[in-house]
């Protein structure tokens, strides 16, 4: 698990320095101080386990299983990237790895893991789908009728909400009402928990129980982890305009990671030395993905008109 | 051959795949113990049981993001929105994410995925149960539009479009449910993307689709009696679209109307006109006429909608302007 929050951690952090370095195109949306949900929940799935994603979804699918050097050369916008350069950091998907995609649209992927959760339980498998969004996704429609949906019909789902306090810009205290996201499962008779999403620990507890009742057939939940986003919305925006650094330097003395390694260390699960030994690992895999990425070939420009139709 | 309706055409493919293939499973309002608001899915509760035939709440998002999330773990679902006008719900998860899917994932992804719904206007349904709104579709790539005007072809293109592995909308009219027409007993499918010619002709082609088919024969017998042989050609399928027939067709008669129940502006009746005016321009003795819809919402009363809607007179009048 620590392994997974160096990499989700050294994957967002190199990935700005190539963006602000002019080598990415697009959009990046930074999921630094968020890695503990992540990886909290996707400890608990398997392969067969399916996920859908959001915009600010690098750390879901690393954590459900996916590569850094195809994740990188899809960043890259080349060839050997996850989606042959047609998706982007916004779209990033792996049917194989049970990833439904990374998504850019808010809200979007809900009622598709519900969609998915339905298929498994029609066919008598004992796999779950996990649909991530953030607190900005439980005020659109899609939410709603996904939620309901779920309940109505008893899926294999785990709605996974990251609340981390904005919707883009928007803080919570302006965008909704409730005083804990929480709070909106009780609509759909869905249990609901929340979990200290600065603390995969607490994260995976959580979660795991939800994951178990979906397992098995006991029909879907709602976890809110309460996080926190370090950086701003996407890398061109430095997050001041609408946060004081006070808050932010608030949250950042909760950094997961760091957190985490003390506790490993205090609790003698892991010496400073190994996790010192893992960090070095996961950096020379980055540099390794960079390489791939960098050395890939862009796609031809007529492969744009592939893959619409099957 | 025996005669059916159209709606017991669709029934009839719609428990004929479910029968075929275990995957292929119905969600949709209304669409179980009350057989849908057109009764389309009556009796198949019954055969087929609720996993199979499932109710969903009024949850047009819902409905097709659940199917595609469906699909993409290799199910086959035919999801029905009980009337087109309610598809602005779900137009993020069609546009955005079923049309996309695959595309955006670089290919990995199959979406063998039936979206049914109905249009149309002429029973006073008002401005929000009335519309033809197949042009939205038609303009997203990704997406296979299907608009049968037959019961023979609303069955065959209805499996095609479930053995499909592609997303399609399927999008029926309401007043042809109870249409009859000649289908038969063998099993049988319409391929996606071939025209048909329902009548030949050497004086004029109208291009038409789902209803406006009908009035376009009907205007057809009486323009024969003028001496006027109209070519009659339904695309069936508006994407892919048979481009190919409606130019043979048009290289034959050298003149073109299109009609469509649709409104006018940004239409499949303007894309067809400008594939023929690109390809075919050397072939046009006289310029293309549309006949559609007038550019407002679809009135209640009577006598607005019939003023508003294409019908067999404006037909015979642009058949009559075009050979001028």
């Amino acid at each position: 698990m620590y392994r997974q929050m160096a990499r989700i951690r050294m994957f967002e952090e190199r990935a700005a320095e190539l963006y602000r370095a002019g080598e990415l195109p697009g959009f990046l949306h930074s999921s630094v101080g968020q890695e503990a949900v992540a990886v909290g929940v996707c400890a608990h799935l398997t392969p067969g386990d399916v996920i859908t994603s959001t915009h600010r979804g690098h750390g879901h699918v690393i954590a459900k299983g996916a590569r850094l050097d195809r994740m990188m050369a899809e960043l890259y916008a080349r060839e050997t990237g996850y989606c042959r350069g047609k998706g982007g950091s916004m779209h990033i998907a792996d049917l194989d790895l049970g990833i439904l995609g990374a998504n850019g649209i808010v809200g979007g992927g809900i009622p598709i893991a519900v969609g998915a959760a339905l298929a498994l339980r029609l066919r008598g498998e004992r796999r779950v789908a996990v649909s991530f969004f953030g607190d900005g996704a439980t005020n659109t429609g899609a939410f709603h009728e996904g939620l309901n949906l779920a309940a109505a019909w008893e899926v294999p789902c785990v709605f996974v909400c990251e609340n981390n306090e904005y919707a883009e810009s928007t803080s919570r205290r302006v965008h909704q009402r409730v005083k804990d996201v929480v709070t909106r499962a009780v609509a759909y008779d869905l249990p609901g928990t929340i979990a200290d999403g600065m603390d995969v620990f607490s994260v995976y507890a959580v979660v795991g129980e939800a994951i178990a009742r979906a397992r098995q057939g006991r029909g879907p939940s709602f976890v809110e982890a309460k996080t926190y986003r370090f950086s701003g919305h996407h890398l061109g925006d430095p997050g001041t305009a609408y946060r004081s650094k006070e808050e932010v330097e608030v949250h950042r003395r909760r950094d997961p990671i760091k957190l985490f390694r003390e506790k490993l260390v205090r609790e003698g699960l892991a010496s400073s030395a190994e996790l010192e030994a893992i960090d070095g690992e996961v950096a020379a895999e980055l540099e390794q993905a960079v390489r791939f990425a960098r050395e890939s070939p862009l796609p031809k420009p007529e492969t744009a008109l592939e893959d619409i139709y099957s | 051959m025996r005669k059916i309706t159209y709606r017991e055409a669709v029934r009839e493919a719609l428990r004929e795949e479910m029968i075929r293939d275990a995957r292929v499973f119905l969600l949709g309002e209304d669409i179980a113990e009350f057989g849908g608001s057109y009764k389309v899915t009556e009796g198949l509760l019954a055969e087929f049981g609720p996993e199979r035939v499932r109710n969903t709440p009024i949850s047009e998002a819902a409905i097709v993001g659940a199917a595609l999330g469906a699909a993409l773990m290799g199910m086959r679902p035919v999801a029905e929105i009980m009337y087109i006008d309610f598809i602005g719900i779900a137009m993020d998860q069609i546009v955005n994410q079923v049309a996309k899917v695959k595309y955006m994932f670089g290919g990995k992804a199959r979406v063998p995925l039936v979206l049914r719904t109905q249009g149309g206007g002429g029973r006073s349904s008002g401005a929000q149960h009335a519309q033809s709104l197949e042009a939205w579709f038609v303009h997203v790539p990704g997406l296979k539009v299907v608009m049968p005007s037959t019961p023979y072809d609303a069955k065959g293109l209805l499996k095609s479009a479930i053995r499909d592995d592609n997303p399609v909308m399927f999008i029926e009219h309401k007043l042809l449910y109870a249409t009859q027409g000649e289908v038969p007993d063998a099993d049988y499918t319409v391929p996606l993307g071939v025209a048909d010619v329902k009548r030949d002709g050497r004086d004029i082609t109208v291009v038409a689709t789902s209803r406006v088919v009908h009035l376009a024969m009907a205007a057809a017998d009486r323009l024969a009696t003028q001496g006027i042989e109209v070519e009659v050609v339904d695309p069936r399928t508006l994407v892919p679209l048979d481009e190919e027939a409606i130019l043979a067709s048009v290289k034959k008669t050298n003149r073109l109307v299109i009609a469509q129940e649709a409104t006018p502006r940004c239409s499949v009746a303007s894309e067809i006109a400008a594939i023929v005016t690109e390809r075919a321009f050397d072939d046009l003795d006289a310029p293309i006429a549309r006949v559609t819809a007038l550019p407002t919402p679809v009135p209640f009363a009577p006598a607005l909608e019939q003023h508003v809607l294409p019908d067999e007179e404006k037909l015979i009048a642009a058949v009559h302007a075009a050979l001028q």
